[in-house]
C-alpha cells in the first residue's frame, strides 16, 4: 500500500509536467486539426531558458515568467513561418512540416549548446517531508509542480471562459468558416492559441529542470509524444481531458514503474494509446464526429 | 497494343541493371570501390527497399503510418536469431525476418484499420515504440545492448537482387487491379467502397506487404552492420523513412527511389558536420513541405513514354501543357 | 416483379430525425425519381441503400433478401451502385482505371499471378480494358481514356461518374443529382443518355434530382421526401398536381424548382 501511494505522488507530479504539455497539443490540434509535433521542443527550449535565467542568478518565479514569455513568441513565430501557409494543404504535408521543425529545434539545440545534459541550479534545496512515519516522502520540488499546474490550469479555464480571447478560441475551433463570418480574426486566434500553449510548455520545462536537475537538447522527444498519448486520452481538443489524460497517463507510468520494470513504462504509454484509440477513438471526454457523404 | 513481360523497354532495363550489378561487382572485387564508397552503395539499397515499402502504405493506399522502423527491428532481430543463436543459412534467415514482420504488420494493421489520418499516425507511431521496448527487454536478444557479431552475410548479390526484387514486386503489385484498389482507397475511400473494394482487406494487405519487406531491409541490415541495438529502430529511424516517402512524392515509386538515393548520398556528405547535418536536413524537409507539398514527383512515375515527352517539351517540339507523368 | 422494398427505414443524426419511417418500392426496370426540397433526406436514403450509413430503425431487402448491416462493397456485389452528389472519382487515376475499379471484384487474377506477371494477368488486364472501352464509348469519353479523372472538364466528371456505377453491372443504379452544375444542353444529353442506358442493359434506376424538367420527362413513378417523410408519390403528373408537394415546395411552380 505504501508503495501504491508513494507512486500516486511521484505519478501526480510526472503527470502534471504532461498535462501542461497535453495542454499546448490539444488546443493546436483543437483550432487547426494539426499534431504539432515541434511542441514538445518547446517545452525543452523552455528549459534552456529557464536554465539560463536561474544560473543568471534569477529566482524560480522570474525565471518561469521569462521562459513563458520567450516560448510564447517562439511559438507564434513556428506558427507563421512553418504552418500558416500549410493550412489548406494535404494533412500529411502539415506533419511532415511540424516533423521537420521538431528535428530543426532539437539540432539547432545540439549546434547551440551542445548535446551534453546540463546540471539545473538548484533553486530550491530538496525538503523531503515524511508521512505516515516515513512510509511515503512528497518534496518540495513535487509540491512546487503540482501547485504551479494547477494555478496555470485554473488561468487557462479563466482564459478560454471569461475571455474574448478565449471565446475566440472556442469559436474558431468550434468552426473556423463561421468564426470567421461571423467576424473573428482567425489568424491572430490561432496565434493566440500557440503563443499560450507554448507558455503552458515553457513552464511544463522549468519545472521539470527544477525537478530533475538534468537537461538535454533531446528531452522533448519522449514528453512530447507521451503528452501527445495524453491529450488523445482525454479526448483531443476538450482542454479539461488533457489534464485528466496527463494526470492519469503519469501515475499509471509510475505504477508500472513502482510494480513492474520502469524498461517497460514507455510501452505502457503506448499500449494504452492504441487501446483508447480503438475501444473510444474520440477519448474519454471527446465526441464522435464522422465525415458527411 | 498488347504489354507483355518481354517487352523492348523492359528488356533494355534488365540489360542496363545487369550491366550495372557487373561493373559494380567487378569495382568491388579489384578494389576500385573502397569501404566508404560500398557503405553508402549498400545503404543506398537498403533506403530503397524502406522507401518503396513504406510507399506501399502511406502513398499507395494512403494509409499514414509513421512507425515504420518497428517491422524493420523484427527482420534484424528475428533473422540475426536465426543465423547467430540457431545456425540457419542467411537465406531462410532472410525469410523468417521478412515473413515475421510481415505478421507483425498483419497483426498491427487489424486492430489499427478503423482508424484515419493523424489517428492512425500516432497509433503505428505507439505500436512501432511498443515493438522496440518489447525487444528491449527479451534477455535473449541482448536486452539494450543488443546483438553484437553477426556475420557479415549481406553481399553485394544478395543486396542488389534483392533491391531490384523488392521494386519489381511492388511495381506490379501497384500497376495491378489489386494496387489500383489501394490506390483507390487512397482517392477516395467512401467511393471506393461503394464500387466494391473490401477496404479492410487491402488495407491489411498493404501493411502486410509494406511490413514483409521493411523486415527484409531490417535482415539484410543486421547482416551487414554486424550489430543491431534496440535504439538503432527507434522512431527517429521511422521518420527518416517517411521523409524520403514524402519527399520523392506519396505514391510515386519514382520518387521514393531517387529521393533514398538523394538523401542518403547527402547525409554522407554530411557526415563530417554531424551537428549541421541535421539542421540542414530538417530545413529541407520544411522548405520542401512549404514549395512542394506533393514531393518531388507527386503522384507521377518514370516511363518511357514520359521520358520522350520531357525531351519533346525540351527540345521545343512539343505541343500543348506539359504532361505531368513525364518525369518531373 | 419487386426488385427493392425499403420499410420504414429512419436514419437519426443525434437529435435529427434525417430519415423517418420511410417505405419504398422498386419493380425491376423502373426509372423512380425521389425528390424534395434541400436537407429532405434523399442523399442519406442513398447512404443508407448503399451501406455508406447503418439505418437507425428499418429493413431494405434487394430481392427479398435484407441487405442491412452489409458493408457497402458487399451491397455492390449484390447489385446496387451509385453516383455521388459532391463527384467522388478517383482523382489521380486514369478515366479508364476508374472504370475498371468497378470490375475489380470480378478480377479474374490473383496477388501472385499480378506479382509474377502470370499470363493469367495479361489476360485479366486486357479484358477489363476491353470492356472499360467498350463502356466509355457508350458515354463518349473514350478518346479521354488515358487523361487523370481530375483534368476532364466538369461534365465529362459527372458522366465518367456514372459511366464507372454502370460498370459494376448493377441491377439497382443509383444517381444522386446528376445533372447537379450542367448547362441546359448537357442535361438533354443526359437524359438521353439514361433514358438509352435503360433500355439497353435493362437496369432500375433511381435518380434523385432537382431539375425538375429531368424528372417530369424520365421518370415513370417519382416519391417526394420532406423532412425526412415522403409525402408522396405517383406519376409526374400526379405529383405535378399534388397540393402537399407544392405546399413543401413554399407554393413555387414546381415545374420550375430548382436547388443548389
Ligand atoms: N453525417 C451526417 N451527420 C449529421 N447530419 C447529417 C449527416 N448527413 C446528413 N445530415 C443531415 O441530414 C439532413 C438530410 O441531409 P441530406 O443530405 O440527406 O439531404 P438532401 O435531401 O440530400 O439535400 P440536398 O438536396 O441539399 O442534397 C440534413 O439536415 C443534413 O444536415
Ligand atoms: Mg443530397
Amino acid at each position: 500500500m505504501e508503495v501504491f501511494f508513494q507512486q500516486l505522488i511521484n505519478g501526480l507530479s510526472l503527470g502534471s509536467i504532461y498535462a501542461l504539455i497535453a495542454l499546448g497539443y490539444t488546443m493546436v490540434y483543437g483550432i487547426i486539426r494539426l499534431i504539432n509535433f515541434a511542441h514538445g521542443d518547446v517545452y525543452m527550449v523552455g528549459a534552456y531558458v529557464g536554465f539560463w535565467a536561474t544560473t543568471q542568478g534569477w529566482g524560480f518565479l522570474p525565471a518561469l515568467l521569462l521562459s513563458m514569455v520567450v516560448c510564447a513568441v517562439l511559438g507564434m513565430v513556428i506558427e507563421r513561418l512553418a504552418y500558416k501557409r500549410l493550412r489548406e494543404a494535404p494533412r500529411i504535408a502539415v506533419l511532415i512540416t511540424a516533423i521537420g521543425v521538431s528535428f530543426f529545434l532539437e539540432s539547432t539545440g545540439v549546434l547551440a549548446v551542445g548535446a551534453k545534459v546540463r546540471t539545473f541550479p538548484n533553486v530550491f534545496p530538496e525538503v523531503k517531508f515524511q508521512l505516515f512515519n516515513g512510509a511515503i516522502v512528497v518534496t518540495n520540488r513535487q509540491l512546487v509542480i503540482m501547485v504551479v499546474t494547477v494555478l496555470l490550469m485554473l488561468l487557462l479555464q479563466y482564459i478560454v471562459h471569461r475571455t474574448k480571447i478565449g471565446k475566440a478560441m472556442r469559436a474558431v475551433s468550434h468552426d473556423a468558416q463561421a468564426a470567421m463570418l461571423m467576424g473573428i480574426n482567425v489568424n491572430n486566434t490561432v496565434s493566440a492559441t500557440f503563443a499560450i500553449g507554448s507558455a503552458l510548455a515553457a513552464a511544463a520545462g522549468v519545472l521539470v529542470g527544477v525537478y530533475y536537475n538534468a537537461i538535454n537538447p533531446y528531452m522533448g522527444i519522449m514528453p512530447g509524444l507521451k503528452a501527445f498519448v495524453a491529450a488523445v486520452v482525454g479526448g483531443i481538443g476538450v482542454i479539461p481531458g488533457a489534464f485528466v489524460g496527463g494526470l492519469s497517463l503519469g501515475v499509471i507510468e509510475a505504477l508500472v514503474s513502482g510494480y513492474g520494470s520502469s524498461l517497460w513504462r514507455d510501452a505502457v504509454a503506448f499500449a494504452l494509446l492504441i487501446i483508447i484509440l480503438i475501444v473510444k477513438p474520440s477519448g474519454l471526454f471527446g465526441s464522435n464526429a464522422r465525415e458527411k457523404v | 497494343m498488347k504489354k507483355m513481360f518481354f517487352s523492348l523497354p523492359n528488356l533494355l532495363m534488365a540489360l542496363l541493371l545487369l550491366a550495372f550489378y557487373g561493373l559494380t561487382y567487378a569495382g568491388l572485387e579489384q578494389g576500385w570501390i573502397d569501404d566508404y564508397y560500398k557503405l553508402n552503395l549498400f545503404l543506398i539499397c537498403i533506403n530503397i527497399i524502406l522507401a518503396v515499402s513504406l510507399n506501399v502504405i502511406n502513398g499507395m493506399t494512403g494509409q499514414f503510418s509513421i512507425g515504420h522502423a518497428g517491422f524493420m527491428a523484427i527482420g534484424a532481430y528475428g533473422s540475426a536469431v536465426m543465423t547467430m543463436k540457431l545456425g540457419f543459412p542467411f537465406g531462410a534467415a532472410l525469410i523468417v525476418g521478412a515473413v515475421g514482420a510481415a505478421l507483425a504488420g498483419l497483426i498491427v494493421g487489424i486492430p489499427t484499420l478503423r482508424l484515419k489520418g493523424d489517428y492512425l499516425a500516432i497509433a503505428t507511431l505507439g505500436f512501432g515504440e511498443i515493438i522496440r521496448v518489447i525487444i528491449l527487454n527479451i534477455e535473449y536478444v541482448g536486452g539494450a545492448a543488443g546483438l553484437n557479431g553477426i556475420a557479415q552475410y549481406t553481399n553485394w548479390h544478395w543486396i542488389f537482387f534483392l533491391t531490384v526484387a523488392t521494386v519489381l514486386v511492388i511495381k506490379n503489385f501497384m500497376t495491378s487491379t489489386h494496387g489500383r484498389a489501394c490506390i483507390a482507397i487512397r482517392e477516395n475511400e467512401i467511393a471506393a467502397e461503394t464500387m466494391g473494394v473490401d477496404i479492410t482487406r487491402y488495407k491489411v494487405i498493404a501493411f502486410t506487404i509494406g511490413a514483409f519487406f521493411a523486415g527484409l531491409a531490417g535482415a539484410l541490415h543486421a547482416h551487414y552492420f554486424y550489430t543491431i541495438q534496440p535504439t538503432t529502430f527507434g522512431f527517429m529511424k521511422s521518420f527518416d523513412i517517411l521523409v524520403f516517402v514524402v519527399l520523392g512524392g506519396l505514391g510515386s515509386l519514382t520518387g521514393s527511389i531517387l529521393s533514398a538515393i538523394g538523401l542518403t548520398v547527402l547525409s554522407a556528405f554530411l557526415q563530417d558536420y554531424a551537428e549541421l547535418r541535421m539542421v540542414i536536413y530538417s530545413l529541407l524537409l520544411i522548405i520542401v513541405m512549404l514549395v512542394r507539398p506533393q514531393g518531388l514527383m507527386g503522384t507521377a512515375e518514370f516511363s518511357y513514354r514520359g521520358v520522350a515527352k520531357l525531351y519533346d517539351r525540351l527540345s521545343g517540339k512539343g505541343r500543348g501543357p506539359g504532361n505531368d507523368t513525364a518525369v518531373g | 416483379m419487386i426488385l427493392l422494398s425499403v420499410n420504414h427505414l429512419s436514419k437519426s443524426f443525434g437529435g435529427l430525425k434525417a430519415v423517418s419511417a420511410v417505405n419504398m418500392e422498386l419493380r425491376m426496370g423502373e426509372l423512380v425519381g425521389l425528390i424534395g426540397p434541400n436537407g429532405a433526406g434523399k442523399t442519406t436514403v442513398f447512404n443508407l441503400l448503399t451501406g455508406v450509413y447503418q439505418p437507425t430503425e428499418g429493413d431494405i431487402a434487394l430481392r427479398r433478401q435484407s441487405i442491412v448491416g452489409l458493408k457497402p462493397w458487399q451491397i455492390n456485389q449484390r447489385g446496387i451502385a451509385r453516383t455521388f452528389q459532391n463527384i467522388r472519382l478517383f482523382n489521380n487515376l486514369t478515366v479508364l482505371e476508374n472504370v475498371k475499379i468497378a470490375y475489380h471484384q470480378h478480377a479474374s487474377y490473383g496477388i501472385a499471378s499480378a506479382i509474377l506477371r502470370l499470363p493469367g494477368f495479361y489476360k485479366g488486364e486486357d479484358d477489363m480494358s476491353q470492356k472499360g472501352i467498350e463502356l466509355l464509348k457508350i458515354f463518349k469519353l473514350e478518346h479521354k481514356k488515358d487523361e487523370l479523372a481530375k483534368n476532364l472538364p466538369y461534365g465529362e466528371q459527372r458522366r465518367l461518374e456514372i459511366a464507372r456505377a454502370m460498370a459494376a453491372q448493377p441491377q439497382l443504379l443509383l444517381l444522386d443529382e446528376p445533372a447537379a452544375g450542367m448547362n441546359p444542353q448537357e442535361t438533354a444529353e443526359l437524359m438521353d443518355m439514361i433514358r438509352w442506358v435503360r433500355q439497353n442493359f435493362d437496369m432500375t434506376i433511381l435518380l434523385i434530382e432537382h431539375d425538375m424538367a429531368l424528372v417530369m420527362g424520365i421518370c415513370e413513378r417519382i416519391y417526394v421526401l420532406d423532412y425526412g417523410q415522403i409525402i408522396a408519390e405517383g406519376t409526374p403528373a400526379e405529383i405535378k398536381s399534388n397540393r402537399k408537394v407544392i405546399e413543401a415546395y413554399l407554393g413555387e411552380d414546381i415545374s420550375h424548382a430548382h436547388g443548389s
